[in-house]
């Protein structure tokens, strides 16, 4: 028994915080869905519409090819940023001056911001200038981004595997250094394979993690725009056109503000749920593990 | 607040939001949730199932708006009855 008191008190001082995320977001996605309902055409001059704009939205067959290639293009990104990841962080190496190095090294890609890596790859994959581009070419094959939807997504996988896999492999190498050596000494004492010592020792120690690492993971690959804006303006056709990018011609490039704010509802909703259910199950999977005693 | 043309519809329905949020509080005050496993597959607290049944219900009305002609209020009223039901079984 404790004799704690509760004092509810405290959470006053979260107070001055729910102010600022009432103004930087709770409010901007009420005015989203205010205007989801409206067609707005000034600042006098706008329509009850109620739910067409959603109807419209769902059945409007080009949004749902960029859906399906969204969830395509995530799926993709996932299965192979997330094995690699994994794979680079168990070889990298664990002290001294390496360890730094390599750190530093596999960070940098990090550090570089969206649309400039869509502008180095636009570049490099560039036929005439381009090293990948001119070097494929000349190889003999015949690789184009602008006329080719599978060598534009290639390139976009590509792409965006360079820039966040060193995200996951960082994660990763953290959680891989906070294992306790003992475990490994017992693993030793047991004569534990390599697989085995992955398997049942670092594999389970990493989920919390991996975790981690597969919501950013899948929720920025869902919402990805600057790279493939600037690597293939969506295209060839619209081949490589994902959900923001239908999004930002919506709402800016031709201020259709019901229309997208419907849309943006739909999506938000659709991320919501893929990282709710994610998040839960993964959770309980370890609860239940806990409750039955085991690591 | 006009600029921000607010209508009636979007303001019942964060009343309503922000009303479920209050009573929940006082409700969680009043006698605190535990956790606790219904026809759900994972045990879920209170807020958990609220959270689950506004989540559906955004789906549902969807669905309902999106692939079918019927009235939003079937949709409504649907969500309704589910979300009873797993206020009180799930």
């Amino acid at each position: 028994m404790n004799n704690k008191v509760y004092n509810n008190r405290a959470w006053l001082l979260v107070l001055p915080m729910l102010v600022l995320v009432a103004f930087s977001a709770i409010i901007p996605l009420m005015t989203v869905v205010n205007y989801s309902v409206q067609d707005v055409l000034g600042p006098n001059a706008s329509f009850f519409t109620g739910t067409e704009w959603f109807r419209t939205m769902l059945n409007d067959s080009a949004l749902q090819a960029a859906f399906g290639r969204q969830i395509m293009f995530s799926l993709i990104i996932l299965a192979i940023q997330i094995p690699l990841g994994i794979g680079i962080a168990l070889i990298m190496p664990k002290q001294g001056w390496q360890a730094s190095a390599v750190l530093i090294l596999i960070t940098l890609p990090l550090l570089i911001p969206w649309n400039v890596v869509g502008s180095i790859w636009q570049i490099f994959t560039r036929g005439d200038i381009g090293l990948m581009g001119w070097g494929l070419r000349e190889l003999g094959i015949n690789y184009n981004i602008t006329r080719n939807a599978g060598d534009a997504w290639a390139t976009i996988i590509l792409m965006d595997v360079w820039h966040w896999t060193p995200l996951v492999a960082m994660l990763c190498y953290s959680g891989l250094r906070s294992i306790p050596e003992a475990y490994y000494q017992a693993a030793r004492i047991d004569r534990a394979s390599k697989w085995a010592v992955f398997r049942y020792i670092q594999l389970p120690k990493l989920t919390n993690v991996l975790v981690i690492a597969v919501l950013l993971r899948f929720m920025h690959s869902f919402m990805i725009y600057a790279e493939p804006f600037v690597l293939t303006g969506g295209g060839p056709g619209s081949s490589t056109t994902f959900l923001t990018q239908s999004l930002a011609t919506m709402a800016i490039g031709q201020q259709d503000l019901g229309p997208s704010a419907a849309f943006s509802i739909i999506y938000f909703l659709v991320i919501l749920l893929v990282s709710w259910v994610f998040y839960t199950t993964i959770m309980h999977l370890q609860k239940d593990k806990n409750s039955q005693g085991g690591v | 607040m006009s600029w921000m043309v607010w209508t009636l519809p979007t303001a019942i329905f964060f009343s309503s939001i922000a009303a479920m949020l209050a009573g929940m509080t006082i409700w969680e005050l009043r006698s605190p949730s535990i956790e606790r496993k219904g026809f759900l597959p994972i045990s879920t607290t209170r807020g958990d199932r609220l959270f689950i049944g506004l989540m559906s219900a955004a789906f549902i009305h969807l669905g309902f708006i999106g692939f079918t002609s019927l009235s939003i209020w079937i949709a409504l009223a649907l969500s309704a009855v589910w979300l009873l039901v797993l206020m009180r079984w799930g």
